[in-house]
């Protein structure tokens, strides 16, 4: 006979009616290294064939899943091999057209993003990376689906500032070319030190070279769903609070499992992980920053946000991962600003600024992101901000990313609408001081000691 | 295959037999059934066994599902193993 009481049943679906619970993304990851053809336009058609046809059954069996379990499916996605190691094979300069390929293969399988338009340059560059990186700009205001993703820096490798300076150029660039959507290019463009090989959310999920021919990778949310369980808690000490999160943590990601093991199964590709990601949404209800607030902050971006960020961020990994078979990708809680809206309302009151969100970065997954400064940022300003973000994710041994939007033609005080799940970007200050000559001195920051940690 | 049936709305004449009904056309047998009305609202949650089913589990959820909607209710049908997944190790 039944063996739930009716509570647990209900808490379920309340948690699927009004607390935002879901399933993020089912992302397939798909090796395209054997792609590589001298003729690119051979090779265009190979990457073709191999997404649509690894990937035709990936949206409807998600689909299924979602109605057979009642459980949201948001996103279904694909990544693929970084695509610097496969176009590098072909006799051309101009890499767009790999690019366009992607993007056909994309709408082909009715997928909503593809990411791997990527390069991993944390300790050099062959001309392959350079070609790869001087075509985002372009790549991304023609394309729709395709997202790009630069690896400058590791905790091995340190930081290659020459990439970083061009990184730089290539955000701006970006914002330029799709200025008419108010540089909605960058909000697919992200850069990263630490890169994972497994990554489900986009933008910089890619399919790592350590990776099998297909895997099938899953990212849950649910912010509203911890907030939920954290207002039963009022008061009460930060041991209580911890251990309210990792019991929620356990359940939801639970479900992630289930869901992944079964688009594994029906779709007879490898399961690779489950990734412990929370993901706000811009819905009320759907927040990381009203979380923090529940911890008792007034506005996200006070005194004690990191330390509240800190405790979740921890808590989130310590709940899930005994509730998954393998844990992988960026597994942590997500900071992005646009896609926050308690974010959005601490940026928007001028609480929250960007040093205290890069204070925040180093204790969370995964860095500054979904972040609009004003147009007039300079090249060199932005390549700063990676900089900076690239050290403490380097020196952390974490992953940290970048994803700020240069605003064309907008100051502070403005803000920046790209809709849906990406929502609305208050443009945020940034220091006037410059860093060019910072930035023009180009090479390597050398690989920090691991040992004599203070 | 078993999966759980929760009807939840406002409290109307006949909800049972409708929903029991839909379930016997289609050969879902009914395992467990209880229900509560609580301030006017109406909850009901059955266990059903849906392997003999004549639909895919997928098609018969979204029927139950606008049975629901033209009555005024939130209907579902899900499969136990979410349950399982959630609330039990």
């Amino acid at each position: 006979m039944p063996m739930f009481n009716n509570n647990e049943i209900l808490d379920t679906i309340r948690m699927i009616d009004q607390q935002h619970l879901d399933v993020r993304t089912i992302t397939m990851g798909i090796s395209l290294l054997d792609c590589c053809d001298e003729d690119p336009k051979a090779a265009c058609g190979k990457i073709y064939d191999k997404i649509a046809r690894s990937a035709q059954d990936l949206v409807k069996t998600g689909e299924d899943i979602e109605r057979e379990f009642g459980i949201p499916i948001v996103h279904k996605r694909v990544s693929v091999t970084p695509m610097a190691l496969v176009a590098g094979a072909s006799d051309t300069e101009d890499y767009v057209p790999f690019a366009q390929a992607m993007d056909a293969a994309a709408k082909a399988v009715g997928v909503n993003f593809i990411g791997g338009f990527s390069a991993l340059v944390q300790k050099g560059m062959t001309p392959a990376d350079r070609r790869l990186i001087v075509a985002i700009p372009q790549a991304l205001a023609q394309t729709d689906l395709v997202c790009a993703s630069v690896n400058v820096g590791t905790t091995k490798a340190g930081i290659n500032m020459d990439a970083v300076a061009l990184m730089g150029r290539m955000v701006k660039e970006t914002a330029r070319r799709t200025a008419d959507r108010g540089g909605f290019g960058c909000a697919k463009l992200v850069i990263f030190c630490n890169a994972v090989e497994d990554n489900p959310f986009m933008a910089g999920a890619f399919h790592g070279v350590g990776e099998g021919d297909r895997v099938i990778n899953v990212g849950v949310s649910g912010p509203g769903v911890v907030h939920s369980a954290l207002q039963a808690v009022k008061g009460q000490s930060f041991d209580v609070v911890a251990e309210t999160v990792k019991k929620t943590a356990f359940r939801i990601t639970r479900m992630g499992q289930l869901v992944a093991q079964e688009a594994s199964r029906r779709l007879g590709v490898p399961f690779g992980i489950v990734d412990l990601s929370l993901a706000p949404t811009p819905a009320v209800g759907d927040s990381v920053a009203r979380i923090l607030e529940e911890m008792g902050l007034e506005t996200c971006g006070a005194h004690g946000t990191t330390a509240a960020l800190a405790l979740l961020n921890d808590a989130v990994k310590k709940g899930g991962v005994m509730a998954s078979s393998s844990v992988g990708g960026l597994s942590g809680a997500f900071i992005p600003v646009s896609e926050d809206e308690g974010m959005i309302a601490a940026a928007q009151s001028g609480v929250l600024s960007l040093d205290k969100l890069e204070a925040m970065t180093c204790v969370c997954s995964v860095g500054l992101d979904m972040i609009a400064v004003p147009g007039d940022t300079p090249a060199e300003t932005i390549a700063a901000i990676i900089a900076d973000e690239a050290a403490v994710g380097m020196v952390n041994s974490k992953t940290t990313a970048v994803r700020l939007i240069p605003a064309p033609g907008k100051g502070v005080g403005e803000t920046v609408e790209f809709g849906g799940l990406l929502g609305s970007a208050p443009v945020m200050p940034v220091h006037p001081q410059s860093s060019a000559p910072f930035i023009a001195r180009g090479g390597r920051i050398p690989a920090p000691l691991q040992s004599l940690k203070n | 295959m078993r999966a759980i049936v929760t009807v939840i709305g406002k409290d109307t004449v006949g909800i049972i037999a409708a929903v029991c009904a839909l379930l016997s056309q289609h050969q879902v047998n009914v395992l467990d059934i209880s229900q509560t009305v609580l301030q006017e609202y109406f909850t009901m949650i059955m266990l059903v066994d849906a392997k003999d089913s004549d639909l895919p589990f997928a098609d018969l959820a979204e029927l139950l599902q606008k049975e629901g909607e033209a009555r005024g209710l939130s209907i579902r049908m899900q499969r136990e193993d979410i349950f399982n997944a959630m609330h039990r190790i």
